[in-house]
């Protein structure tokens, strides 16, 4: 199998596997980064979401192979719990969420659009996260948690 | 509250009553567990599936122990130390599990203190505690921790230690922080999906096209050669595929289905014609109700009407996933189950195995609204696991499983008819339901209930599902009897003996089609008066809670302030869930455009003492919004032969820019006994969205979802 170079929450790193391999099963069980879910393996949930040289994208149908070379964010790098990203200070802050498994690609796309969009508008938080499935029914939560990191200046 | 239905193996002992379940595991032991370290080791038998029961429970815990939420370690359930509470289902887990825990650990506290009081040699009654520490007034002290002795509670409860009173409260009845919320949020490994066990392999199953699918013939040496495959094993319809790699599963799967030949059969109904062919089929009847007379002598007139709902899909986020692994003729599996000695009792009817020889190990899943496919993957990874040669094999269902596999909630018609009199006041009320049971879950019934068992070349017949008793909460009859002064009423529930499209539990069972029909109904009956639907209302309705919850939302919302617009309405569902649990009034605001959009709901909710309030309402917005998903847009789509609703595509589901604003109010009653709910905002959000859509349109949608070519049909 051949090897690609990943650069991964600002690690360098090694992986042989098939090309054509998903991203987010190399992420998930080559690299033990379990934050990026599995949710419909065609791009349709968001939950698997990570950033690829800053753009929020769909892991689960990323080839390997397209994302070697590009700096790769999951939600473990955005940040932990010594130090919280601000999304993840304003989810807990905001008891946003209920089973949780669609909070680390709904992380990623908010986090992508406070990186263009540092002030975004209630409808503009909404319109960012429309890629991405809540089925606990937590958006609200969600959205003013996205609201409340924005005010605070993240990232 | 009657002993339930889902919580325990019946209660038909002659053993002094303790509250919830406690009584089926008397050992204080089995509970809770003093560590040297200063924690508390608390065991339930109810599981986390998103609904933050883990951190209510700790909160109950922490409270009668007087000490802070910190030192309590929630134990995920496990059948081989774990109480055994049967299924987190229902909205009872406060109800059993933490009046166990209640009395539980306020016996525990009293026997610390008594070891304290012969450590410290004063009287039990001078000692008090502080966050684990036992003080005596004279000054002396020592703490749970000093005093950790398993010893101490391997024995018996007797619930003789009362519980504090709610005036004492200081933990119970406060908004907590979920304790679950931050792992997740932070991207750690915490569901059943993230198990990386060592030497595990990866496994996919292939799933027929159809649900009465068998398969004929299987090509399966092109998969077998390709990379990283290890087995491919065939069990009659039953195919599955083990790999070293996740993808390499995947890839076997593709290849696997080009070589697979089924025979299909057209058994499904017609999907345009649900109403009428629920209404044809062989059934069970059963009269749920019956007060009065069946029909009014002077009535002026007989006014009916039809509802119906579609199958319904859970719809996870997360397909469902479990690990399993033999070890010398013995199973462990890993599992988001509701129900983890239920699903042991399958899996031994299942294998043909003593259930002693199987452990099941609770993990957290993605949000679980019922009877979701966690049993049948569990299932699926012990049958494909016994070709792993004692590797952990790990199954991740496809989305196109679960959203076409796992069981559905049933649909269902309904039927009412009022008699009235000449001024329009009710005489008599007949409500008319025909519907495939709610419940089809493991460990009730003498056959498996788990799909697979269907598809084994020794194949076991698929149990048809059944609906629990009325003491219960019912099934498809679940608030089915109103919770209105009528004079007379009679409710019929007719099960269908034929189950072409497989339905179990979804979130409120009967209760969401039936509170979307009588509540729809009411609205008919008061428009034909000329009457406000919430004057209606509070005019049949004597119970005050139900009458509080109403008037506080009317008055949240500004009921009486509405101003009429064009392509604008409000509406109103009420109903206690179970007619036993919370009670919940909702109030939608709709703006009828291209589609409808559910603008603002606004929420009250009692459900006695809410444990932990913000757990309570972030359930309640949570079940809101689910609810209008469901009411606005779901349905399991089929032909004759297969479901074709596998995709996010065909089964879509309420996105961020569609989500109404969700306004809550608690009523918050300490001195009242908790109330399940979890579920209880789902059929009053219908009702309250279809009588919105009335008031918009003039157009009663009596058929879900409402969506455009409904509102369209429905004012033909």
């Amino acid at each position: 199998m051949p090897q690609f170079h990943l650069s991964v929450n600002g690690s360098e790193l090694e992986v042989t596997a098939a090309g054509d391999t998903p991203l987010l099963y190399v992420l998930r069980n080559d690299l033990g980064l379990k934050a990026a879910h599995f949710g419909c393996g065609t791009g349709q949930c968001g939950a698997c979401r990570v950033l690829l040289d800053g753009q929020a994208v769909a892991s689960c149908d990323t080839p390997l192979w397209a994302a070697a070379g590009k700096k790769i964010t999951t939600v473990e790098g955005l940040g932990d719990v010594a130090h919280p990203h601000p999304l993840q200070s304003a989810l807990i802050a905001e008891q946003a969420g209920q089973c949780g498994y669609c909070l680390p690609g709904i992380l990623i796309s908010a986090a992508a659009l406070l990186e263009r969009n540092p002030k975004p508008s209630e409808s503009e938080v909404r319109a960012a996260l429309d890629q991405n499935l809540c089925r606990c029914g937590s958006h609200n939560r969600i959205v003013r948690a996205v609201l409340r990191a924005a005010g605070e200046g993240a990232p | 509250m009657s002993p339930s239905f889902n919580s325990m193996p019946g209660p038909s002992d002659k053993l002094p009553q303790l509250p919830g379940s406690l009584h089926v595991n008397r050992r204080l032991a089995q509970w809770l567990r003093f560590l040297p370290d200063g924690t508390i080791e608390v065991r339930s038998g109810k599981v986390e599936i998103g609904q933050g029961i883990t951190t209510a429970l700790a909160q109950i815990a922490a409270e009668e122990l007087d000490v802070g939420v910190a030192r309590i370690r929630m134990v995920s359930a496990s059948t081989a130390s774990s109480p055994n509470e049967a299924v987190t289902s229902s909205s009872l887990s406060i109800q059993n599990s933490g009046s166990a825990l209640r009395y539980a650990c306020a016996e525990a506290r009293a026997i610390y203190l008594e070891a304290a009081a012969v450590r410290l040699g004063v009287a039990a009654t001078s000692l008090s505690v502080a966050d684990g520490e036992i003080i005596c007034a004279g000054g002396a002290r020592t703490s749970y921790a000093e005093l950790a002795d398993d010893a101490l509670l391997e024995r018996e409860a007797t619930a003789s230690a009362p519980p504090k009173d709610a005036s004492e409260h200081r933990i119970v009845g406060t908004p907590f922080a979920r304790l679950d919320l931050p792992p997740k949020i932070y991207g750690q490994p915490r569901y059943t999906h993230d198990l990386d066990l060592p030497g595990m392999l990866h496994a996919r199953v292939l799933r027929p096209p159809s649900p009465a699918a068998t398969l004929v013939s299987l090509d399966d040496a092109r998969a077998r050669a390709l990379p990283g495959v290890v087995a491919v094993v065939r069990d009659g319809s039953f195919v599955g595929v083990l790999a070293e790699r996740e993808e390499q599963a995947l890839k076997a799967l593709d290849t696997l289905r080009q070589g697979a030949a089924w025979r299909e059969a057209e058994t499904l109904p017609d999907a345009d014609a649900l109403g009428e062919w629920l209404k044809a089929q062989p059934v069970e009847t059963q009269v749920v109700a019956q007060r009065g007379a069946n029909a009014a002598a002077g009535a002026a007139r007989t006014r009916r009407a039809r509802y119906t709902r579609p199958y319904l899909a859970h719809a996870s986020i997360a397909p469902s996933c479990a690990v399993a692994q033999w070890d010398a003729g013995r199973l462990r599996v890993w599992t988001h189950s509701q129900g983890i000695f239920n699903l042991r009792t399958d899996l031994a009817l299942a294998l043909a195995l003593p259930p002693e020889s199987i452990l099941v190990e609770h993990v957290e899943g993605a949000g679980c609204y019922g009877h979701n496919g966690a049993d049948d993957v569990a299932f699926d990874a012990a049958l494909l696991a016994r070709s792993a040669a004692g590797r952990p094999v790990r199954l991740q269902w496809t989305r196109e499983d679960e959203l076409c596999w796992a069981p559905f909630g049933p649909a269902m018609t309904v039927e009412i008819e009022a008699d009235l009199d000449a001024a329009g006041a009710i005489l008599a009320w007949r409500h008319e339901i025909w519907s495939n049971g709610h419940v089809n879950r493991p460990g009730r019934a003498k056959l498996p209930a788990l799909l697979a068992a269907a598809h084994l070349e020794q194949a076991f017949e698929r149990p048809i599902a059944s609906n629990p008793p009325a003491a219960a909460g019912g099934g498809a009859d679940r608030n089915a009897v109103p919770g209105y002064d009528l004079p007379a009423w009679r409710i019929v529930s007719h099960r269908l003996l034929a189950m072409p499209i497989r339905t179990s539990a979804l979130r409120s069972l009967g209760g969401f089609a039936n509170v979307f029909a009588i509540e729809s109904f009411l609205d008919e009956l008061a428009a034909e008066r000329g009457e406000d639907p919430l004057a209606h209302r509070l005019r049949l309705l004597s119970e005050p809670r139900a009458r509080a919850v109403l008037e506080a939302a009317a008055r949240r919302a500004n009921w009486a302030g509405w101003t009429k617009r064009e392509g604008r309405g409000h509406g109103i569902g009420l109903a206690r869930y179970k007619g036993s649990a919370a009670w919940c009034a909702v109030i939608a605001e709709i703006e009828a455009g291209r589609e409808i959009r559910v603008e603002r709901l606004v929420i009250a909710v009692d459900a006695g003492l809410a444990i932990n309030p913000d757990g309570v309402v972030n359930q309640i917005e949570g079940g809101a919004i689910q609810a209008t998903s469901w009411t606005l847009k779901e349905q399991v789509r089929f032909d004759r032969t297969r479901i074709t609703s596998g995709s996010w595509g065909d089964y879509p589901i309420l996105r961020f820019s569609e989500v109404p604003a969700v306004e809550v109010e608690l009523i918050q009653r300490p001195q009242e006994p908790s109330l399940g709910a979890g579920e209880a905002a789902q059929g009053p959000t219908a009702a309250a969205i279809a009588n919105a859509v009335y008031d918009a349109l003039g157009v009663r949608v009596r058929d879900l979802p409402i969506t455009p070519e409904r509102i369209v049909a429905a004012a033909d």
